[in-house]
């Protein structure tokens, strides 16, 4: 491996990044902080790491962030519950505390001898102050065990990415201290490319004719949820198991139930397509 | 490489680099030193490539930690490294007053053609000359810089021959990126969508533990009881719910029509939001009588009288309204534009009634805060703490929700009510 400033992430054959996100992951991992991603839903906000592990072969430690999650349980847990029940038997020695402290994704990162991806996804999903609550772990890459006195410090800065769905303001401290990149949505090249991916060797007047469609449904006012790569990968994979010809569907948008998700959103996109008729 | 990316002398890159930093913050962007030191530690280690459409991005993902902030910095940047103009609070202010135009004013040809039309130089001078004399923004009306108007200046409006303020961009470096402003729409000052008011309403709850049963804790529980060697120790909880309860009132009036998406996305933001222990809304036509309708469209109504005898008098109380309307229907008997509401009590005294019995009160005014002027407004804002339906406003009206029982109102003057309309 060579030297990580040096070591260059361009995505991976499954993953297609714009030049942008290309560039900002690399300063982010040569600059050892953390990188937040922001996004429209379904720009593959997630999906990024596990490129970016794939992509600069390092292994991936994933950390789904739910409402009720504490900062704490993503460095450790001390497993009283199992040290109390072994001492019941006997047959273990309880008096190691060390073999009941379990080190979460966050200790996991740290401890690792290799350099790792670190994935923490949907920050925004817990309290609002859980962000600051991993403040300290996150800039100086370590923790104390306070049960044992243990310090668990990062061997090789883990190559962070945090994601977030915007559902609730980051805190200002946090945000001083990562590198910010926002997925802009793909436009029609890059989405081709993106298409390609999933569906090599894609007839390109269907191709065309599919990005057309899909495009003008994502400029139509007023939907509640506008499709995005990965309701237009489902759509094409219905159009082409059906074998529909999309010149012949007119005005319709065959199998518009997987782009658009919302009732009142297919009455919209229907009503919108409406009086191009009359033109 | 380590020399980055803006060439030999290093004193004229300081230079530079200080003009882009005091520019930032001058924009009232939040960079502090230390994302300004990450930058200088990315420059001197060579990371940036040496050109400006590479060092636009590395410094932006370093810098700016907002979407909503990336337009501002593509005017800093343009000013600095382009030849755009630094945004100084000024000039902001100005292209501000002519964001989100009025409705455009209908003009006959004989008006359009009576409009004074002049010559450039003249043009430019008095514009100049306006700008040094203006000091808010303005819609409307045939002199100041604003939108909707019919001055020969701002945007929007129907001068024949005037002066555009704002203006667009194009092609590809990162000059031009930046002057693309392609994240003007993610700019926080804009109005909402759904999903941004479903978080600013999210904040609208109030927890307590006081009600209910207490629920035994499990996890203290073990943790206490493994703490003390083995002997037993319970935990209790008092469950925490949050007791909110909200009644959404709108105003869905003729004047209110322009205003209709943005209350709709209110409303489906908030009766999408299954957080409140209570949701209700109801609807009236200019200002609210002695009957408030079920739905937009139908006359089934309840009586205004019983939603005050029923509703617990901590609900949230969230007006919606322009309160823009002629001065009898607040203040006249039978002033209602409705010809088959009758009304007996003048609307205000209505409106009186409602916000004193609910200790939580705001009113939320889809008009920009900016013009919210007129003589109904103002009475109307004397009963409610009046807030403009932007980002910013249902922030501020939520915190006043959150942490202020406001006082009942004072009672109303009844001179008022005498002068004839």
């Amino acid at each position: 491996m060579r030297d990580g400033a040096a070591q260059a992430w361009k995505g991976t054959s499954d993953y297609i990044a714009a030049e942008d996100l290309q560039r900002i992951v690399n300063v982010a991992a040569a600059l050892g902080r953390p990188l937040l991603v922001k996004g429209e839903p379904g720009t593959g906000k997630t999906l990024l790491a596990r490129s970016i592990a794939e992509g600069l072969g390092l292994e991936l430690i994933a950390w789904h962030v739910k409402s009720t999650t504490k900062a704490r349980d993503g460095l450790y847990v001390y497993d009283t519950v199992q040290r109390l029940y072994d001492s019941r038997f006997h047959d273990k020695d309880v008096s190691d505390i060390r073999a009941y402290i379990k080190l979460g994704p966050l200790g996991r990162a740290f401890a690792s001898d290799e350099r790792v991806v670190l994935l923490i996804d949907e920050v925004d999903k817990a309290d609002v102050e859980f962000p600051n609550d991993l403040l300290h772990e996150l800039d100086a890459m370590s923790f104390t065990v306070s049960e044992t006195g243990d310090v668990v410090a990062a061997k090789q800065r883990p190559v962070v990415i945090i994601t977030s769905n915007n559902e609730k303001e980051l805190p200002d401290a946090f945000l001083r201290r990562v590198v910010f990149h926002f997925i802009e949505f793909p436009d029609e090249a890059l989405m081709a490319e993106i298409v390609d991916v999933h569906f090599p060797g894609l007839d390109k007047a269907l191709l065309d004719k599919a990005l057309a469609v899909f495009y003008r449904l994502r400029k139509v006012d007023g939907l509640r949820k506008r499709p995005s790569t990965s309701e237009l990968v489902d759509w094409l994979a219905a159009l082409i198991a059906s074998g529909i010809d999309l010149d012949a569907a007119g005005e319709d948008v065959p199998f518009i139930g997987t782009l658009l998700k919302r009732e009142r959103d297919v009455v919209i996109a229907k009503d919108s397509s409406k009086p191009r008729r009359w033109r | 490489m380590s020399e980055g990316a803006t060439g030999a002398d290093p004193r004229r890159r300081t230079l530079l680099f200080g003009r882009l930093f005091f520019g930032l913050r001058g924009a009232g962007l939040p960079v502090g030193v230390s994302e300004w030191m990450a930058l200088m530690e990315v420059l001197a280690r060579g990371v940036v490539a040496p050109d400006l459409t590479d060092f636009y991005r590395v410094a932006r993902a370093i810098l700016i930690k907002h979407e909503a902030q990336f337009d501002t910095w593509d005017q800093v940047f343009q000013a600095v490294f382009g030849d755009g103009q630094l945004p100084t609070k000024a000039a902001e202010e100005l292209l501000s007053w002519l964001d989100d135009p009025l409705p455009l004013p209908e003009l006959s040809p004989e008006q359009l053609a009576a409009l004074e039309t002049l010559p450039l130089d003249e043009l430019r001078r008095l514009f100049e000359e306006r700008l040094a004399e203006q000091d808010e923004r303005h819609d409307g009306g045939d002199r100041w810089i604003g939108t909707g108007g019919t001055s020969p200046f701002g945007n929007g409006g129907r001068n024949p021959a005037g002066v555009r303020v704002g203006g667009s961009g194009g092609g590809r470096s990162a000059i031009q990126i930046a002057s693309e402003r392609r994240f003007r729409d993610y700019r926080s000052d804009r109005v909402l969508d759904t999903r941004q008011i479903a978080v600013a309403l999210r904040r609208l709850r109030r927890l307590s533990r006081a009600e209910g049963e207490p629920e035994l804790d499990v996890d203290e529980s073990i943790d206490r009881t493994c703490k003390n060697a083995g002997f037993l120790e319970l935990a209790f909880n008092p469950p925490r719910q949050n007791q909110a309860k909200v009644l959404l009132l709108m105003d869905v009036g003729g004047s209110m029509t322009p205003f209709t998406r943005l209350v709709e996305t209110l409303f489906s933001a908030a009766s999408h939001l299954n957080h409140w222990k209570r949701f209700d809304h109801l609807y009236f036509h200019n200002c609210p009588y002695s009957r408030l309708f079920e739905s937009v469209t139908s006359t089934k109504a309840v009586p205004t009288s019983e939603v005050v005898r029923d509703k617990p008098r901590d609900t949230f109380l969230i007006m919606v309204g322009d309160a823009s309307m002629a001065p009898s229907e607040l203040l006249s008997p039978h002033g209602a534009i409705d010809y088959f509401e009758q009304n007996e009590t003048p609307g205000l005294k209505w409106l009186h009634l409602l916000r004193s019995h609910f200790t939580r009160a705001i009113w939320l005014n889809p008009i920009p805060s900016e013009h919210q002027r007129g003589y109904t407004i103002e009475l109307i804002a004397q009963l409610f703490p009046m807030f403009p339906l932007t980002l910013t406003g249902l922030d501020h009206a939520v915190d006043h929700l959150v942490k202020r029982t406001t006082a009942p109102p004072p009672d109303l003057d009844p001179t008022l009510f005498r002068a004839r309309w």
